[in-house]
């Protein structure tokens, strides 16, 4: 078996005439080529990651040092008020986003799917919030929230005088302003490859579920929707790296307020390493920000693990 | 009935791309309703675009008397040619422009670069791997899901080491940076799906490297390569972040200069200046938005597909 995989092999490589030099030559020019991506992975996405977490146990001020003060930082962290509300906010934020953000939606790409006049239309309507960026969308809707020339005193004029909505004015309320800034941003993407997902669900399951008697919205929610898997795992995923990531909206709509209402861990760091001075606590908490991404990359890796053990058993 | 029995074939002749689903009956109830729902979401959509657009048109007088919806009684381009010309930041009061050059000069470096690079990483990975390649494009991946501040400080002493902390080559690495997972992602798929003929072919006639990446792959890899200067374009010209850590005072992107012009207006707040900074902002990305269409959801898509 492995002397006809080897002869295969010699086989294929033969057209050329110096098979191992050549080979050795052209690996060359290809880490020449990806010096870039060389200095990238292991320079940035390793070496820097390790640095944040080295300072992350030192007293570093101003200037990075090495005077290691154990956990400290981190007891500090999670001591601060300014960060559990953080931490707590992009919770909040995170589950009403996406919650919002997938429903929505899935909801667009279903009534989109209705063989519709004018799809490109309200395909364009629905996608441009998101070729703008967070920042404008964080302005406009600050504007829109206006408590005395927005929406409110809008509605109000109209006749309806006591109308409420004005959310970025109450500490209680804000994120969920910013939350409707988000959705508004990002739902058409999520309606884009929603509806790529349901137009690539096979026809035969939609004659089936007609012959069956089985009224549309039941297809849509229990047939088509679990048979969408990678749709929904890809928009999910998207929104998910915004999510953790989320700092332009807020710094354009709220500043992190009213207070210290709206703060999320990426505005912590920046404002730590930068106002604040304290790089050992912005470190800290650049850290522990990594953990979530670890703790789904480990959740992923022992999926993986387990399902190729099942395959070996089987065989 | 006509129309159902006719276009049922059509259904199965086009598949996948044609719309499909619940057939469309005559004007019944359900068929409103859906017209109603998709109106009045684009409606929501449409709103702060409409918003921006009539109060960047009215005179401070008239925004303070509220109809936030209202069309301006009085149309007035005064405030965008204050926006773009005269408003100030702190001390500077020259309006947008600057930040619109600079925004436009880190663009235009920093898309060809950042893809240039990706499209090398993506043919090496899928042609010429090496030992660790893979191991190395597992790292980038995982750097696609990183939190950008994990890495920003150590970056910055890093690039202050080496004299670029703040200055224009120094933003455009750091839009290479991290553009690089999800673009050379992109190229690398797209070169694993050509046929490996093609490749083998060049192999055989005795090309290297170099010329069969510029000879061959280059010519070929023009679509995803839109794909991938939309993606950049939009991207780059909307960030933020790395424009307010990384830019420093000379290079500051429009994106950080319209947030300082609209949020530290010391005295009287000019909605009207701050809309028309605001749409002046977003017009380069709308712009390469309805050109380019359709191109612009299969870069977002082509982006999301995980490896």
């Amino acid at each position: 078996m492995s002397q006809f995989a080897q002869g295969s092999e010699a086989a294929v490589s033969a057209p050329t005439q110096h098979p191992r030099r050549a080979r050795r030559k052209f690996n060359v020019m290809s880490i020449v080529g990806t010096t870039p991506m060389i200095l990238t992975a292991v320079g940035v996405f390793v070496v820097c990651i390790i640095f944040s977490f080295i300072w992350s146990f030192t007293n570093s001020k101003l200037f990075p040092n090495f005077n290691f003060i154990g956990f400290d930082q981190y007891v500090r962290l999670w001591k601060s008020d300014r960060w559990n509300i953080s931490v707590g906010n992009v919770f909040v934020f995170g589950i009403c986003s996406l919650g919002a953000n997938m429903v929505f939606g899935y909801l667009l790409a279903v009534f989109m799917d209705q063989r519709i006049q004018q799809e490109d239309l309200f395909r364009s309507i629905f996608l441009y919030p998101f070729a703008m960026s967070l920042v404008v969308t964080g302005l406009v809707w600050q504007w829109m929230f206006d408590p005395n020339l927005g929406i409110q005193s809008a509605v109000r004029q109209m006749g309806w005088t006591d109308f409420q909505f004005a959310p970025l004015t109450n500490q209680a309320t804000a994120i969920y302003g910013v939350v409707l800034g988000g959705v508004w941003n990002g739902v058409g993407v999520t309606m884009a490859i929603m509806l790529a997902g349901l137009r690539g669900v096979d026809s035969e399951i939609w004659k089936a579920a007609k012959i069956d008697g089985i009224p549309a919205w039941r297809t849509y929610l229990f047939i088509v929707l679990p048979m969408m898997k990678g749709a929904i795992l890809t928009a999910f995923i998207l929104q998910c790296t915004g999510v953790v990531r989320v700092f332009d909206i807020v710094i354009a709509m709220t500043q992190g307020g009213p207070g210290i209402a709206t703060q999320m861990p990426a505005i912590y760091v920046i404002q730590y390493i930068t106002d604040r001075v304290n790089v050992g606590q912005g470190m800290a908490a650049a850290s522990t920000m990594l953990l979530p991404v670890i703790a789904v990359i480990a959740l992923q890796g022992l999926l993986q693990w387990r399902s190729k053990r099942k395959k070996e058993k089987a065989i | 009935m006509t129309s159902e029995t006719m276009t049922a074939p059509k259904i199965g002749a086009t598949g996948a791309v044609e719309p499909r689903g619940a057939k469309p009956k005559k004007l019944t109830i359900a068929r409103v309703g859906v017209y109603a729902f998709l109106v009045i979401a684009a409606l929501f959509f449409l709103m702060p675009l409409w918003v921006m657009i009539v109060t960047s048109l009215k005179g401070l007088p008239e925004i303070r008397l509220g109809h936030l919806f209202n069309l301006p009684a009085q149309v007035t381009f005064e405030p965008w040619l204050k926006a773009w010309d005269t408003a100030c930041t702190g001390r500077d009061c020259n309006g947008l422009k600057p930040g619109f050059f600079n925004s436009l000069k880190i663009t235009l470096l920093s898309v060809p670069v950042s893809i240039v690079v990706a499209m090398i990483n993506g043919y090496a990975l899928s042609f010429w791997k090496y030992k660790g390649s893979d191991l190395l494009f597992g790292i980038l991946i995982f750097g696609a899901f990183v939190p950008y501040q994990v890495v920003i400080y150590p970056l910055i002493i890093g690039l202050s080491k080496v004299g670029l902390f703040a200055t224009l080559p120094g933003i455009v690495i750091v839009h290479t940076i991290f553009g690089m997972p999800i673009l050379t992602l992109l190229f690398r798929n797209f070169f694993a799906s050509l046929p490996p003929e093609l490749f083998k072919a060049a192999r055989v006639d005795g090309a290297g490297f170099w010329q069969i990446f510029f000879q061959i792959m280059l010519p070929m890899s023009v679509p995803i390569a839109i794909v991938a200067v939309i993606l950049q374009t939009t991207g780059i010209w909307n960030d933020f972040l790395f424009g307010t850590v990384f830019a420093g005072r000379e290079n500051m992107p429009m994106t950080v200069q319209l947030n300082n012009i609209v949020t530290t207006t010391t005295g009287v707040r000019e909605y009207n200046v701050n809309m028309a900074a605001t749409i002046l902002t977003a017009a380069v990305p709308l712009a390469v938005y309805f050109i380019s269409g359709k191109w612009f959801v299969r870069g977002i898509a082509a982006g999301a597909v995980k490896g």
